[in-house]
């Protein structure tokens, strides 16, 4: 009995099991797209807005960070007398790592609750499950992380870095200061390093750059042994790595182990921020690089302010990182798009956002009104001993946002 | 030449790998026949106990070895509540036992998440195990050999068990014929516990070695579990030494493939041979013969 049993019991747990590794990967879910008219209600002495992070699931553990940040700017605008004299009212909603919850409840923020407008998203499967909800209901999205680039909607205000914010000027960085000829690419196998490493390899190319390998591990994965003894043999002048989440650990301390150094073959990371140091563990990290637009370090009054503030509201140990400040700072361009506009209304504040400017702890920003990114400054950071991230190398000024790569000649996509 | 010995090098130290997380489930599924999809959060516990003994042990050169005996203790302990809570009342049922530990799984996932926070945590090694040896030529990191070492030693530590002692021959006596078992004055109850005791303190002790590769954070055991349901499978249901082969092939095939071709590709090549091999050979590389009537 037990015997026969288990052939049965075997396809159970193997669909089971596919369940489990298949959620990471839903598929964009077609929104409403029927047009509604808006029913925020601007009536009364207070207006809603809408956060919708993952708060549950896997990406709970980056979303749960930007929401705290969303709920800090939400609390000082309050206290600094609200928006357009009306106090912010949160709804708050989860989208539980899961594309088809976020276009679900990006729904019902903008249907059910009326909000006037809603900040979050993290993945960019999330993104591109949200964005027909959006566009279909022509409502207003605030989307706080680095991305892949290559997207521009009409109703959405990308406040991380777009590609040539953060990939091109770390590739700049590694040509020009420490002179590399030739370079390794390790990501997770999705969307983000895909795209990546093309635009590596397209200006690679052009710069004269020798790209010794691509690897590529599924997300997730924590067996590295083969990619590193490849990266090792290859011996290239330094490796761009944009793998996600726990693979970074796995990879860093086979990286460590098989006697590789910052110093003789430097990892620029573009998914590793102060959250994740601790993580990979200092000790594994000290050295390396990493390519973002805000750190924790940042000497300016407005960031003291914000790791203070941050702090002070999450505990001595809590760290600030880019995409956190990138959401802290997309509720105040908000709030400034609103008051230029001197309206709630969708189309007023996006006509209005064009040039719109907040000095945010990452230095001042510009919204652009074409493409309706904003202008950042990059910088290239060095992991130091306390787990923080020192700037070693900044662009000039801020970066115009060019989503599409148009103004570069050697872009072919 | 370097490079064979590198992909046979990497092969085995992954093939350990998998050996110390699917040991414990020989015992529990293999042996006990109970599909426990909580598995893979006891691997997580093991580390979170590395994590706890490394903050408490001032000595990052000692912990390490403390948290060993201690993951072991903590993951029996969990699967022995587990197992006299829920599990004792479904043996006869189990694809509720399959629901139930899913269940089961999450609750801890989200417990780990409550009492440590959602971002991984660092389990720092200690300095005897930083950096590698070259063995021929090859820089072999120590982690990875003391991983090797470690699953070596479990498997000989449970073959002794199951061989020499009186509950090593009460298990097999239970597995082999649970009624005959019972007559000859066996106590199956007993026998049920001990060995789920020693399947999920398996499952501790895989957790803390874990720390030494990966991150420790309330998902691990998802990333592992289907690995460890595979290669129990693919070794025969039962069977140790089935259990010992299929690890290390599948560690090889991995190892060899993902040189040629990449990290993906070699993955799907990996699941693709196993279901061929499972279709010509369902009982797996070993197979058990029972003489249960039931």
């Amino acid at each position: 009995m037990r015997t026969k049993f288990s052939s049965r019991l075997l396809a159970a747990s193997s669909v089971l099991a596919l369940g489990l590794t298949a959620t990471a990967c839903g598929g964009a879910k077609t929104g409403d797209t029927a047009t509604s008219e808006s029913c925020v209600d601007t009536s009364g002495d207070t207006i809603k807005i809408g956060f919708l992070n993952s708060l549950s699931g896997t990406m709970a553990i980056s979303e749960t960070t930007v929401f705290k940040s969303l709920s800090m700017a939400a609390e000082e605008i309050n206290a600094d007398g609200g928006v357009l004299g009306k106090k912010l009212e949160i709804v708050s909603e989860d989208g539980q790592s899961e594309p088809t919850v976020f276009a679900e409840k990006a729904t019902k923020l903008i249907q059910d609750d009326c909000v006037a407008a809603v900040f979050g998203g993290w993945t960019s499967s999330s993104r591109k499950a949200m964005l027909p909800v959006f566009e279909g209901n022509d409502a207003l999205l605030f989307y706080p992380v680095q991305y892949e680039g290559l997207e521009s909607s009409h109703n959405i205000f990308y406040t991380g870095a777009t590609t040539n914010q953060q990939i091109i000027p770390a590739l700049d960085f590694l040509k020009q200061e420490k002179k590399i000829e030739s370079i390794f690419l390790v990501g997770s196998d999705y969307v983000f390093p895909r795209t990546a490493n093309k635009i590596i390899k397209q200006y690679a190319a052009a710069n004269g750059i020798e790209v010794l390998g691509e690897e590529y591990q599924p997300l997730g994965s924590t067996d590295f042994g083969t990619v590193v003894d490849k990266v090792k043999a290859a011996g290239a002048d330094a490796v761009f790595n944009t793998l996600n989440g726990d693979s970074n650990v796995a990879f860093f301390k086979e990286y460590k182990g098989k006697g590789l150094t910052a110093a003789a073959m430097p990892v620029l990371s573009v998914s590793i921020a102060e959250e994740e140091v601790p993580g990979v563990g200092v000790g594994n990290l000290e050295g390396q690089y990493t390519a973002w637009n805000y750190y924790q370090t940042i000497d300016s009054p407005a960031n003291q302010k914000f790791v203070t503030d941050f702090k002070a509201a999450n505990g001595a140990k809590a760290v600030t990182s880019d995409p956190m400040e990138a959401a802290y700072t997309s509720l105040h361009l908000w709030k400034g798009m609103v008051e230029k506009a001197d309206s709630f209304a969708v189309e007023d504040v996006i006509d209005a956002a064009g040039g719109v400017t907040y000095d945010a702890p990452e230095g001042t920003v510009e919204v652009d009104g074409e493409n309706h990114h904003i202008a950042k400054t990059a910088l290239i950071g060095e992991v130091n001993a306390e787990g923080l991230i020192d700037t070693v190398w900044s662009s000039e000024k801020p970066i115009e946002p060019d989503p599409y790569l148009k103004s570069y000649d050697w872009w072919k996509n | 030449m370097d490079s064979l010995l590198a992909q046979v090098f990497t092969g085995v130290s992954a093939g350990a790998v998998l050996l110390l997380i699917a040991l414990g489930l020989t015992l529990t599924f293999g042996q006990m026949g109970v599909i426990n999809m909580a598995h893979g959060e006891f691997i997580m516990a093991g580390a979170y106990t590395a994590y706890v003994v490394s903050t408490i042990v001032a000595s990052t050169e000692l912990s390490l070895l403390i948290a060993l005996p201690v993951g072991f203790v903590i993951g029996g302990l969990l699967g022995l509540a587990l197992e006299a809570s829920v599990l004792r009342w479904m043996y006869a049922r189990p694809l509720d036992t399959l629901l139930v530990t899913y269940g089961v799984g999450l609750i801890l996932q989200q417990v780990a998440r409550d009492i440590f926070g959602a971002p991984a945590k660092e389990v720092p090694a200690p300095s005897w195990l930083d950096g590698s040896i070259p063995i021929l030529g090859y820089d072999f990191p120590l982690t990875r050999l003391f991983i090797i070492v470690l699953a070596a030693a479990c498997v000989a530590a449970l073959l002794a068990v199951l061989r020499f002692t009186a509950l090593g021959r009460q298990i097999r006596a239970t597995v082999g014929n649970r009624d005959l078992a019972e007559t000859i004055g066996i106590s199956t109850r007993r026998t049920d516990r001990a060995t789920f005791f020693i399947g999920s303190g398996l499952a501790g002790v895989a957790g803390v070695a874990l720390t030494l590769l990966g991150s420790t954070g309330p998902n691990l055991g998802t990333s592992y579990i289907v690995q460890a349901f595979l290669v129990v499978v693919v070794g025969g249901i039962g069977h140790l030494k089935g259990t010992i082969v299929a690890a290390l092939g599948i560690g090889l095939l991995q190892a060899f493939l993902a040189h040629a071709l990449t990290g993906s590709v070699a993955q799907v090549i990996v699941f693709l041979a196993i279901v061929a091999f499972l279709q010509l050979r369902p009982q797996g590389i070993l197979s058990v013969r029972t003489r249960s009537l039931a």
